[in-house]
């Protein structure tokens, strides 16, 4: 059998690397033995022992490489040599035990090729940047960062769609994408339901719901607060929808949106129209917005709130008619509950105080409060007589510090505050669970609700969003709320509807 | 599916994300993010808009990459740099970037005395400082005239040079024959002994050695310092092995055209002498691979980086011969005894052409034996050093691998803009000059590259 020298000039290998591709060569269909070794003058005169030296090998030098192959035929030695040459310039496979942390999104690409999401949560001044690189580089963006100036969004999202990748967010709280969890996520199961969410807590709210209720979610999909404003015009939600009506996992597609833009709004409506699955639309109801542009149709269902968002969702995988109670208890269960906190709450108790960590929760409950209340504000605000809701989450709270969600200091600041206020009659409070928040939320804010319970004698009413399969289960959080003497409810809506109820009946009490 | 199988993800700024993401079981890299270029927003909005090129930019730097990595290197010749650099009489040249007179570091302007001295243009001091103050002797900078030279880097005419030819670009690279430690004009030492080792370097050492390399049809040097690499060297502070390599490849020529058999001998000595014997080479063989990078249009990869005592300086490929200069840096190092940081001059020399090959510095994690010159020394300090000029660096060499690092190859292919948007500088592994004339070494250590450098050359790039 024929031999077959090649030589590479100026090329340097260790003879162990050389022993370990010589061994893997010799796999190479045809080839019977191969020897990639330097050539000097003893390997020289080892080949030729070997009867593997032929003229090239004999004519190399000590700092030449030399792939001596005895094959069959000269195309399997070429083989066997260029498998040899790829084996000999590839990259070693590194060791698990690396674990460096690159600094920079290239370099931890040029670590990490098969990288194909970016979940970036830097501070706002630098999240368009890193935002931009990304895109640029191929990924997918979760952009949590908050803070992220306008121009910069719409630039994002028009770059992403030209790149044929999701930009999810600024200030997108949470997405399940593929079943990854990305921010603030509940571990809820994978399902058949699609969620498309202008930002974290009212997609959280829906899909706990879902959970709850037995259902999975297929994709989540954050597209920030503002993506339904004219001016970034819906680029995000209708690209989100057209993967939802594509994607073959999802059987039912849920919106939860701000209020569109008049322009947006239509746009929204015939994308709606082309899912061809059926739809549910959260939209929050504020007065003076155009909320109504979206008609519901035999295809789209408009939720009330977020929880009959999440049950008509469920309803509707399930072939069923969507129904919408006020409340998942008794009428006479809640009728006693309102009794029993008007029996304790101070005689100058009239008001509801919402203290929120949650945006979309903090609206939807000031919209619930505005239905059954009169002088309720349109949006969260931070004083002014009567009643009100902040929402500590909001951008103007998180300029330099925590999220409420992450850092509870802030909220028991404010709990305490409208607990000492004696016009407080009811503290509307949310509890978020899910992968990021602190191991104990409900017990970081005990202190503070005691105190307004307790001392303020204000009625505590909450709603925990979350499941139990979560980092930290929602069964224990809502047990340690009632402990402490807190009236929990399975929802948001909920929870705003009885402290309306409770502060309707103080106030009348009042007068 | 949204997302390819298997798929990673990038996290950057919460670091609970990612511990978030792993305890699921999702792969992720958590970066150890920082904002760039330490938050200056003005930098920040030039890497901004080279972002915006980004296409053409990685184009070229991958072009630039490979003219740097695939080049060879083969040591041929040791001539009077006459002959071999067509150096005129009455210049001398100098390391770094080209600085004034006036400007230049007292051991190099004693080095340029002497040197004047050891040609014979003047019979003394003062007479040669006559002669550069009247302009009558030319100073330029090594790196213009295809030369490199560690510390002041002094050339003259009648010096011997290595000649390094890289011939798959068609480049050489030129440097003196390394003097030994002690009293050397290199760290501006000026005494008789140093001429005198200058003349027998230039009557004896060179002509045997440029001989024997012509006998022996020259050696190549990027599989001799691959191998040096994975015996401990790094080839700027330690360069043990590699003096070993070449002097077993050098001296079978050698012995069989030296005739006189007390000149081999003289000269056999004088390189069993000298672990430092082939830093010169090194950097030679670093001129010539380093200069076909240069000139590729958009490419920001740094092409040269050098020191004069006064100021940093690097040129960048996209950017031609342009000079981007800082004020130098103080080496952080070990000193000899009776020395200490008072003494020290402030870095100086061309041998940081070794970093930018890829070696040295960025090389430490295969030179344990000389980490404890970084941080808190050891083989942790040596690894993390080199993973941490991974972060500035275009690619991994494919031939200088490293096996304490799995075989991966050292980082190689500074990058402008890798450097200044995470504020890592290049870490150079130096010798130290006495700051008075005369003394010579003082010490040794590491140093940072000024990162004023490359701002000002990322002001260019984004021009």
């Amino acid at each position: 059998m024929p031999v077959f020298n090649f030589v590479r000039r100026s090329f340097y290998r260790d003879s162990v690397t050389l022993m370990r591709v010589s061994r893997d060569v010799e796999r190479v269909p045809g080839v019977t033995s191969v020897a990639v070794m330097m050539g000097t003058p003893a390997n020289r005169a080892l080949l030729a022992e070997a009867g593997l030296l032929a003229d090239e090998g004999a004519a190399a030098a000590a700092s030449d490489l030399v792939v001596a192959v005895r094959a069959d035929s000269e195309a399997a030695a070429v083989a066997a040599r260029e498998a040899a040459e790829r084996a000999l310039l590839a990259r070693p496979v590194v060791g698990a035990a690396s674990a460096e942390r690159p600094r920079t999104l290239a370099a931890a690409l040029r670590a990490t090729p098969q990288a194909s999401l970016a979940l970036i949560s830097v501070p706002g001044p630098y999240a368009a940047a890193e935002a931009r690189k990304a895109l640029a580089r191929g990924l997918h963006v979760m952009l949590f960062s908050d803070n992220v100036p306008l121009e910069a969004e719409i630039e994002l999202k028009r770059l992403a769609l030209e790149r044929g990748r999701l930009l999810m967010g600024p200030d997108c709280g949470t997405a399940i994408v593929d079943g990854v969890p990305l921010g603030f996520a509940n571990a809820v199961p994978r399902g058949r339901i699609g969620l498309a969410a202008a930002s974290g807590t009212g997609l959280q709210e829906v899909a706990c719901v879902i959970a709850r209720e037995g259902e999975g979610v297929s994709q989540a999909l954050g597209v920030g607060g503002r993506d339904l404003s004219d001016a970034v015009g819906g680029i995000m939600t209708l690209r989100a929808l057209e993967l939802l009506a594509a994607d073959a996992d999802t059987e039912v597609v849920c919106v939860v949106g701000k209020p569109p833009g008049p322009a947006v709004a239509s746009r929204l409506a015939a994308a709606l129209g082309r899912i061809g699955k059926p739809v549910v639309v959260y939209v929050p109801p504020l007065a003076g917005t155009a909320a109504a542009v979206i008609q519901p149709s035999s295809a789209v269902h408009l939720a009330h709130t977020l929880e009959d968002a999440g049950r008509a969702a469920v309803a509707l995988a399930r072939g069923k008619t969507p129904s919408s109670p006020n409340f998942t208890l008794a009428d006479d269960d809640v009728q006693a509950l309102v009794a029993a906190a008007l029996g304790r709450i101070r005689p100058s108790g009239r008001y509801v105080r919402g203290v929120y960590a949650g945006g979309t929760l903090a609206y939807e409950a000031l919209a619930l409060l505005a239905e059954r209340l009169a002088g309720v504000p349109v949006s969260p605000a931070v004083a002014g007589p009567g009643h009100r809701v902040i929402d500590l989450g909001d951008d103007a709270f998180t300029v330099g510090r925590p999220h409420p969600m992450l850092d509870a200091r802030i909220r028991r600041e404010w709990i305490e505050k409208e607990g000492r206020d004696p016009e407080t009659a009811a503290l509307l409070l949310d509890v978020i669970l899910g992968y990021g928040t602190p191991p104990d939320p409900v017990g970081d804010l005990l202190p503070a609700i005691r105190s307004a319970h307790d001392d303020g004698r204000v009625a505590v009413i909450a709603s925990v969003c979350g499941t139990d399969a979560d980092p930290t289960p929602r069964a224990a959080q809502v047990a340690a709320l009632r402990a402490a003497g807190v009236i929990v409810l399975d929802s948001n809506a909920q929870a705003a509807r009885l402290a309306a109820a409770i502060a309707a009946r103080a106030g009348a009490a009042a007068r | 599916m949204i997302l390819p199988p298997g798929a990673h993800v990038v996290s950057l700024g919460l670091e609970l994300f990612a511990a978030e993401l792993a305890r699921v079981g999702v792969p992720v890299v958590g970066l150890d993010w920082r904002p760039p270029a330490g938050g200056d927003t003005r930098l920040a909005a030039l890497l901004g808009r080279l972002e915006e090129r980004r296409d053409a930019i990685e184009r070229a730097n991958g072009r630039a990459l490979s003219q740097l990595v695939d080049g060879t290197a083969r040591l041929i010749d040791c001539r009077p740099a006459r002959e071999a650099l067509e150096l005129a009489d009455r210049t001398v040249l100098h390391a770094g970037p080209p600085i004034a007179w006036e400007r230049m570091c007292p051991p190099m302007r004693a080095a340029v005395l002497c040197a004047i001295r050891y040609e014979g243009w003047a019979a003394n001091d003062d007479a040669a400082g006559d002669l550069v103050a009247r302009g009558a002797v030319r100073l330029e900078p090594c790196h213009h005239h295809r030369a490199v030279g560690p510390m002041t880097g002094i050339i003259t005419a009648s010096m011997p040079v290595f000649v390094v030819e890289n011939r798959a670009f068609a480049t050489r690279g030129h440097a003196t024959i390394n003097e030994g430690l002690g009293k050397v004009l290199r760290f501006g030492a000026t005494d008789d002994s140093v001429i005198a080792r200058l003349r027998w370097l230039a009557t004896e050492a060179g002509p045997l050695l440029g001989a024997g390399l012509r006998e022996a049809g020259g050696i190549e040097l990027v599989p001799l310092m691959a191998q040096a690499l994975r015996m401990g060297d790094e080839m700027h502070q330690r360069n043990v092995a590699a003096s070993s390599l070449l002097a077993r490849a050098l001296m079978p020529g050698i012995a069989r055209v030296g005739g006189r058999h007390h000149a081999v001998a003289r000269l056999a000595e004088f390189v069993a002498g000298n672990d430092q014997f082939f830093l010169n080479v090194a950097m030679a063989a670093g001129k010539a691979l380093a200069d076909p990078a240069n000139g590729v249009t958009d490419s920001t990869l740094v092409t040269t980086m050098a020191r004069n005592g006064t100021e940093f300086g690097i040129r960048v490929s996209g950017l031609g011969h342009r000079w981007f200069t800082a004020p130098v840096n103080m080496v952080e190092g070990l000193y000899f005894a009776g020395y200490g940081p008072d003494d020290a001059n402030p870095d100086m020399g061309d041998s940081a052409i070794v970093e930018t090959i890829g070696l040295g510095g960025l090389a430490m994690g295969a030179a344990p034996a000389v980490a404890r010159f970084v941080g808190a020394g050891g083989m942790a300090s040596a690894l993390a050093a080199t993973a941490e000029m991974r972060e500035i660096a275009l690619g991994e060499h494919p031939h200088f691998r490293i096996p304490t690092l799995d075989d991966r190859g050292s980082p190689v292919g500074i990058d402008v803009r890798l450097v200044v948007e995470t504020g890592i500088t290049p870490l150079i592994n130096t010798g130290i000059a006495g700051r008075t004339p005369g003394i010579g070494q003082v010490g040794a250590g590491v140093v940072r590259a000024s990162l004023g450098s490359f701002t000002a050359a990322l002001v260019a790039l984004a021009g």
